[in-house]
């Protein structure tokens, strides 16, 4: 072994060479065939691309970093589809870019969040958590009440996605801007919040 | 002739004129000083958000100051900040020292230093800003992704480079586990920020759903795997021998496991998304890659610890190396606890809940920095021309209130998470969930301020270290070694 061994730990180009080819075959292996899967690449019934206003929605659940408390991702296990719903499948997250499945839950799952609570009581807790929620740790989100959507950056954002592959049409993308008149950036989040996963009940 | 031996004593003159050839020992006292410096700040964050957590009124209603925007800011600045400047500082003094040269360009290398914190001081801007990717470990906007590319190739360059141009026929050990931490984080890197810009400050990834998901925690497992763990392991190879005074235990053990551990690390991110819409194959193609993994975990540990076979009572007298043996029991602790969590039953209870934040803490707390500490205690007198720290009771200090921090942070979130799984799966004889989700944060109370107290005992212990590295570093001046002349061409 070390005498083999010996022709790599002394060759600069061998090891790299090497250490490239060790590396890569787990995550080839694991990765490319999800593209060629049905279940992973098809979305089910039920599933679209997101609205404008709901687009406007999810980026600021991205930018107010949401995913880092919040999962989207209900498990096949009795307890959590009692508590959360039916359990998420694949085809549901095809327009998902990124995916937001999260990886911790300091609060519950939202991925069938969608319909679960009036849009007042949405308002109203992401506002001040604690009226509603009195053990609640969740911040506080003022400032979307009182943030206007801008209309502008929507289109890029929608052609952005267009070319990663979510089917906007062109007429979807130069509708977009009259959808967001008037909304505040609470207004968008509850609707991308009201939107989750209709699709499977 | 004679005019020759008229000559020899004047050019022996000259070359007494001429400095004698040294190691770039500038970019090891950056990276170094900048190690310590991010140090406190990615923990002090880390303290304050794990305040926020126990009482939420922390986050002020202010965007910049929120829990969601700042926990990035956290684990980037803890991973690329600190994690990333010690292995920096300790891979340039290591190629240095096993190549018997002076790195190979010290511009490149400059480039690196000054990219690499532009683009924390881009993150700490651009985070509290909500400026974000999305993905955990990997929010920096594309074009602080690009800059972290291009400095990881100036890094590769020149480390790569230099071993390029060594005067040692073998390459050490030690800068196997920096190579593989280089390609494999530029893979990494590389494929999990793919982006599609939508303007300057916003961008979707190119991949969607499940197949996002896995390459986000191929890449997130694997930033534990390389960045975190090969790369600390070239620090053990290096810094505990060179400590010890004693030689490795095994070589043969370092090549087994060196390749082991690279081909293996690879397989375990589905572990991360076990019972989820990944498809089953990929899950359990995850789980037994990381049961097998525990072997060449191990067998690191092994060969770290049993280097201090023959010279045991260095644990009792040297805290330096008490801090890298400490260390390396973290690793096995977190090595052998993520494969048992990685099995789907046992993941089912441990997967998002506060036992996942308490195992990876294990091994960043105990594992990364105490290593990190370890070699910097080791380095920082070095790169001052001082024969030690500046007080070795101050090191006994920092050793012990962080030992104790660390205790308390794991110990609270383990049982913070079993409780939370046990909370979130229990059902009554009626088929009926027993508690509302909320009843679990309620009950997970106490232990978030206890774990606020350990972190904030470990970031106290970082202060200790911060003020022996200013009195170390203000009784000595800048010493760049010498090259040894003479060499073996074995």
């Amino acid at each position: 072994m070390s005498l083999s061994h010996e022709k790599i730990e002394t060759s600069n180009w061998l090891m790299i060479v090497l250490i490239l080819v060790v590396v890569a075959i787990g995550g080839l292996v694991e990765i490319v065939p999800l593209y060629f899967q049905k279940s992973t690449t098809q979305p089910i019934a039920g599933v679209a691309p997101d609205s404008a206003l709901r687009v406007v929605g999810r980026d600021i659940y991205i930018r107010e970093g949401c995913y880092n408390c919040h999962s989207q991702m209900i498990r096949p296990l009795v307890a959590e589809t009692m508590r959360y719903g039916h359990y998420s499948v694949a085809g549901e997250y095809v327009y998902d870019h990124p995916f937001q499945w999260g990886s911790k839950r300091t609060g519950p799952d939202l991925h069938r969040v969608g319909g679960k609570y009036s849009d007042e009581w949405q308002r109203l807790h992401l506002i001040r958590p604690r009226d509603l929620v009195p053990e609640s740790i969740m911040p506080g989100y003022p400032w979307l009440e009182h943030t206007s959507v801008e209309a502008w950056p929507v289109q890029a954002h929608m052609g952005a996605l267009r070319r990663v592959g979510v089917p906007y049409t062109d007429a979807q993308i130069a509708e977009a801007p009259a959808e967001l008149k008037g909304k505040t950036e609470l207004d968008a989040l509850v609707a991308y919040l009201q939107g989750l996963g209709l699709a499977l009940r | 002739m004679n005019a020759l031996m008229s000559l020899s004593p004047h050019e022996s003159a000259h070359a007494q004129v001429v400095p004698a050839p040294t190691y770039n020992d500038t970019i090891v006292r950056q990276f170094a000083i900048a190690a310590v410096v991010w140090g406190v700040v990615s923990m002090l964050v880390g303290v304050f958000i794990a305040a926020q957590m126990a009482w939420p009124a922390l986050n002020f209603d202010l965007p910049w100051l929120s829990f969601g925007r700042l926990r990035p800011l956290h684990t980037n600045a803890a991973i690329f900040a600190f994690g990333g400047c010690a292995l920096f500082a300790t891979s340039y003094w290591v190629v240095q020292r096993t190549c018997q040269v002076r790195v190979i360009s010290d511009k490149l290398a400059a480039l690196h230093f000054w990219l690499w914190q532009l683009v924390i001081v881009g993150a700490a801007i651009t985070l509290p800003l909500g400026i974000t990717r999305g993905k955990e470990y990997a929010e920096l906007e594309w074009p602080l992704s690009i800059a972290i590319a291009v400095a990881w190739v100036a890094y590769a360059v020149v480390f790569f480079g230099t071993i390029g141009i060594r005067k040692v026929r073998h390459i050490y050990v030690a800068n196997w586990f920096y190579g593989a931490f280089i390609i494999a984080v530029a893979l990494l890197h590389i494929t999990n920020a793919m982006s599609m810009p939508a303007s300057l400050w916003k961008s979707y990834s190119v991949y969607a759903g499940v197949q996002d998901a896995m390459v986000q925690w191929w890449y997130g497992h694997n930033a534990v795997g390389f960045f975190l763990t090969a790369g600390f392991l070239g620090i053990v190879y290096y810094f505990i021998p060179k400590q010890a005074e004693r030689p490795v235990y095994s070589y043969r053990l370092s090549i087994v496991h060196f390749w082991a551990l690279i081909f293996t690390y690879m397989w375990a991110g589905p572990h991360h998304l076990h019972y989820t819409a990944l498809p089953d194959w990929t899950q359990s193609l995850g789980m037994v890659f990381s049961l097998i993994l525990l072997a060449p975990s191990w067998g690191g540990m092994i060969n770290g610890v049993m280097t201090l076979s023959g010279a045991w009572h260095k644990l009792r007298d040297d805290p330096i190396i008490r801090f890298m043996i400490v260390a390396l029991s973290f690793y096995g602790i977190a090595t052998f606890e993520g494969p048992m969590m990685s099995i789907k039953t046992v993941n089912a209870l441990s997967h998002y809940t506060d036992w996942g934040i308490g195992h990876v803490h294990g091994g960043t707390l105990g594992w990364v920095g105490f290593i990190s500490m370890g070699a910097l205690y080791y380095l920082i007198p070095r790169l001052y021309g001082q024969p030690r720290m500046y007080s070795l009771r101050a090191i006994e200090l920092h050793f012990w209130i962080s030992t104790l921090g660390i205790v308390l942070y794991i110990a609270s979130m383990w049982i913070a998470g079993v409780m939370q799984g046990l909370m979130w799966r229990s059902v009554n004889a009626d088929g009926s969930l027993t508690y509302t989700f909320v009843e679990s944060v309620k009950s997970s109370m106490p232990f978030y301020i206890i774990r606020f107290v350990g972190g904030l005992m470990y970031l106290s212990g970082m202060a200790v270290m911060t003020w022996n590295v200013v009195r170390t570093i203000s009784a000595g001046k800048a010493h760049d070694a010498r090259i040894p002349a003479a060499l073996v061409h074995a």
